[in-house]
């Protein structure tokens, strides 16, 4: 379109934009990519080629961390889409109190995810948190939540999942008002049942919504650190570390270039998964 | 003490408008006669009661000199806290934080302003741990020395007519013991990491008494943890207490607190820990003080049982201090035997103070006189290795607490720290890694 006719704007009102996207985006990349290639500590930085690449691909605990951080994702990044579409199917089929119980699915969205993070630690309490005290009751015995390692970064998970699935619900309830009656209309004079509507109509339709929520939460969950650091700071050992906080174990150490190659890694891979991704979305919907 | 920080930064505010004010009415050369510092220490309750006494009488002696206290988290978060300001140039005029190999992952030389002339009261074992790699003293000594070992419950041990073990193989029969009379034997506190790292680090004294070079090829990257079966003893350990059921069920979780709480009041029997915790039995159990013991960490030989020993942690100058000489003078006064009475004063006996002619008081609680005989005899006390060798892996308490909690076999965890280690000695740029 810029070609076909002369732009409305003079060049120059793109300057304010332009500083503010080379000094704090650009700048800063092309600089990341500099210091991950030199053993760096905020003062001097000494060029040691691929060492640091090479020593992060050498951390035992970091593919392990890598393999979490897929798990985590993955894992959070479905159940969300899952539960936010069911969800939101419900929330708009006219309940009472509709309005209410929608603000309660959005409301963990709101808060603090550290706080969430604290709380969910002492529930999961193995011996005094209230979680474990219900199941007592129960008289089932309930696991130690965040520091049995073969559960912990499960149980982070879960508790990623209650936090973010409001704002999956919140997408998934514009995409099905955007969902013209009509449709139903039509598939009901043919005879469909509700299930049927559901797989023939809504959840073909509510596509845009899916991409949405998809790659939302899923750059959310490959990118996750906050909640892992409030609940379990990767632990016990490195049973619950995904990539982010393998990376700010290294900055913490002091490991600054090292933290930073860390960083490029993270940025590939979730370009690597993002990209052909959206591309597969898009075209699907091309077809469709 | 929030309310009090509070006023302090009022009157800063006070301060500096009416030394503006002066400033510019009597042109220069007038307002440095005031000077406020900023101090930065950790948040124990020993370190903020010394620090508030120390600066109290200080300013008291010297009324133009006042003080604003901040406090940082421990651990590596305050590890980080730290080299990020001292990076950044933000780290204020006065500075506590550990001394031995965390000091000199400080970049020391240019960091940290010269104190070597304010050194004459300190004792002469100290200086090295506070030694840059260019030959001058960075820091002087804030608090006592301290052992790193295990707080027992004087009243367990005394119902169950237990004795005081010098070697491993008796402390376990005594844990086997006390677990058979249905008691917890060791409090573990691995919610807060680096607490699961006391029976590797505490065991030095074994390690140094079997191999007396250790320290020194380990620098030189000849000794390692995975090849070196005295200094792979103290994985083992955190492996078997775990695999033979004496920890309490919530060790996963547990903080620190929860492990002095434990022990002060008969909860577990054991808790290996640096003797600093003394503190927080004084301040939230003042009761149980003298129900608590401390022996040092049994070796294989009960002939050669000795302490480790932990320097205290020091105050430095940051380089980009602007009020050096101040912060110079207050440091002066810290380190002298008038500045080692009021830190006494504060916390009470908490154990031996690397400033000479300063005498502890008779009257000590029962786990420093249980600690003190080790400081009195020749050879039995070590320093730690993180005071003898400038690497220490920064990812030692996550391994511990994988050991700790039977996730890693203590082999495999030594050799997975030899790496770690490799790590620190290449960032630190030393000879032959």
């Amino acid at each position: 379109m810029a070609s076909r006719r002369r732009s409305t704007y003079p060049y120059w009102f793109v300057l304010p934009a332009a500083v503010v996207f080379v000094t704090l985006f650009l700048v800063p990349t092309v600089a990341s990519f500099w210091f991950s290639m030199t053993r760096w500590d905020l003062f001097k930085a000494e060029f040691i080629g691929w060492d640091n690449y090479r020593q992060f691909f050498k951390e035992p605990f970091l593919i392990q961390g890598l393999v979490n951080t897929l798990i985590y994702a993955v894992l959070t990044s479905a159940t969300k889409t899952v539960l936010g579409l069911l969800l939101a199917v419900l929330l708009t089929s006219g309940l009472w109190m509709q309005g209410f119980l929608r603000s309660v699915v959005f409301f963990p969205v709101l808060v603090s995810t550290i706080g969430v993070g604290i709380t969910f630690a002492a529930l999961m309490h193995p011996t005094k948190g209230v979680i474990n005290l219900a199941l007592g009751y129960l008289g089932i015995d309930g696991p130690a939540w965040l520091s049995d390692p073969a559960l912990a970064l499960y149980s982070v998970a879960l508790i990623d999942i209650w936090k973010g699935v409001g704002l999956a619900t919140l997408i998934y309830i514009a995409g099905l008002a955007a969902i013209s009656p009509e449709y139903y209309e039509a598939s009901r004079i043919d005879g469909a049942t509700r299930w049927q509507q559901f797989w023939r109509v809504t959840v073909p339709l509510v596509r845009p919504a899916t991409v949405t929520v998809v790659t939302l939460s899923l750059i959310g969950g490959l990118r996750s650190f906050d909640i892992i650091w409030a609940t379990t700071k990767g632990g016990p050992g490195f049973a619950s570390d995904v990539l982010a906080s393998v990376i700010y174990k290294q900055y913490q150490a002091g490991f600054y270039g090292l933290a930073t190659a860390g960083n490029v890694i993270l940025f590939l891979l979730i370009a690597a998964i993002i990209l052909p991704l959206t591309w597969w979305f898009n075209k699907r919907e091309v077809d469709l | 003490m929030k309310t009090k920080r509070e006023e302090t930064k009022k009157m800063k505010t006070i301060r500096l408008s009416a030394a503006l004010a002066t400033a510019i009415a009597v042109c220069a050369g007038m307002a440095q006669a005031e000077v406020t510092l900023s101090v930065t220490i950790d948040g124990n309750q020993d370190t903020i009661n010394m620090m508030d006494a120390l600066t109290a009488a200080y300013t008291a002696a010297n009324p133009d000199v006042t003080f604003e206290i901040e406090n940082r988290p421990g651990g590596a978060e305050g590890d980080n806290l730290v080299k990020t300001r001292l990076a950044t140039g933000e780290a204020g005029d006065i500075l506590q934080y550990n001394s031995g190999s965390l000091f000199q992952a400080l970049n020391p030389a240019e960091q940290l302003a010269d104190l070597s002339d304010i050194q004459s009261n300190v004792i002469d074992s100290f200086k090295p741990v506070v030694t840059a790699p260019d030959g001058t003293v960075r820091g002087v000594p804030f608090g006592s020395a301290m052992g790193g070992g295990i707080y027992y419950n004087k009243k367990i041990y005394a119902e169950l007519g237990l004795s005081v073990p010098k070697t491993w193989d008796e402390f376990m029969a005594n844990n086997e013991k006390i677990k058979a009379a249905g008691k917890v034997a060791v409090a573990q506190t691995y919610g807060d990491t680096w607490s699961s790292q006391l029976f590797v680090l505490a065991d030095f004294y074994n390690v140094q008494a079997a191999e007396p070079g250790f320290a020194a090829d380990y620098t030189a990257n000849k000794a390692k943890y995975a090849t070196s079966p005295a200094a792979m003893a103290g994985f083992q350990h955190l492996e078997d207490v775990f695999k033979a059921g004496y920890l309490n069920e919530d060790f996963g979780v547990a903080k620190f607190d929860d492990g002095v709480r434990m022990v002060a009041t008969g909860e577990a029997a054991h808790y290996p820990m640096l003797t600093f915790a003394l503190g927080n039995i004084k301040q939230n159990f003042p009761d149980n003080v003298n129900d608590v013991g401390f022996f040092a960490q049994p070796g294989p030989d009960a002939a050669k049982n000795g302490l480790t020993v932990w320097m205290p942690s020091a105050l430095y100058v940051p380089a980009s201090s602007e009020n050096q000489d101040a912060a110079k003078a207050f440091l002066a006064f810290v380190a002298s035997v008038e500045g080692c009475n009021i830190m006494i004063e504060a916390n009470g006996a908490t154990g031996p103070f690397l400033i000479k002619d300063c005498a502890l008081p008779a009257d000590v609680p029962a786990s420093v006189a249980d600690m003190l005989p080790y400081f009195q005899s020749e050879g039995m006390t070590a320093p730690a290795l993180e005071f003898l060798s400038p690497i220490k892996g920064p990812a030692l308490e996550q391994i511990t607490v994988e050991v700790g909690s039977g996730i890693r076999p203590a082999a495999e965890a030594a050799a997975l720290y030899d790496q770690d280690v490799e790590k620190q000695a290449k960032q630190l740029g030393l000879p032959n890694w």
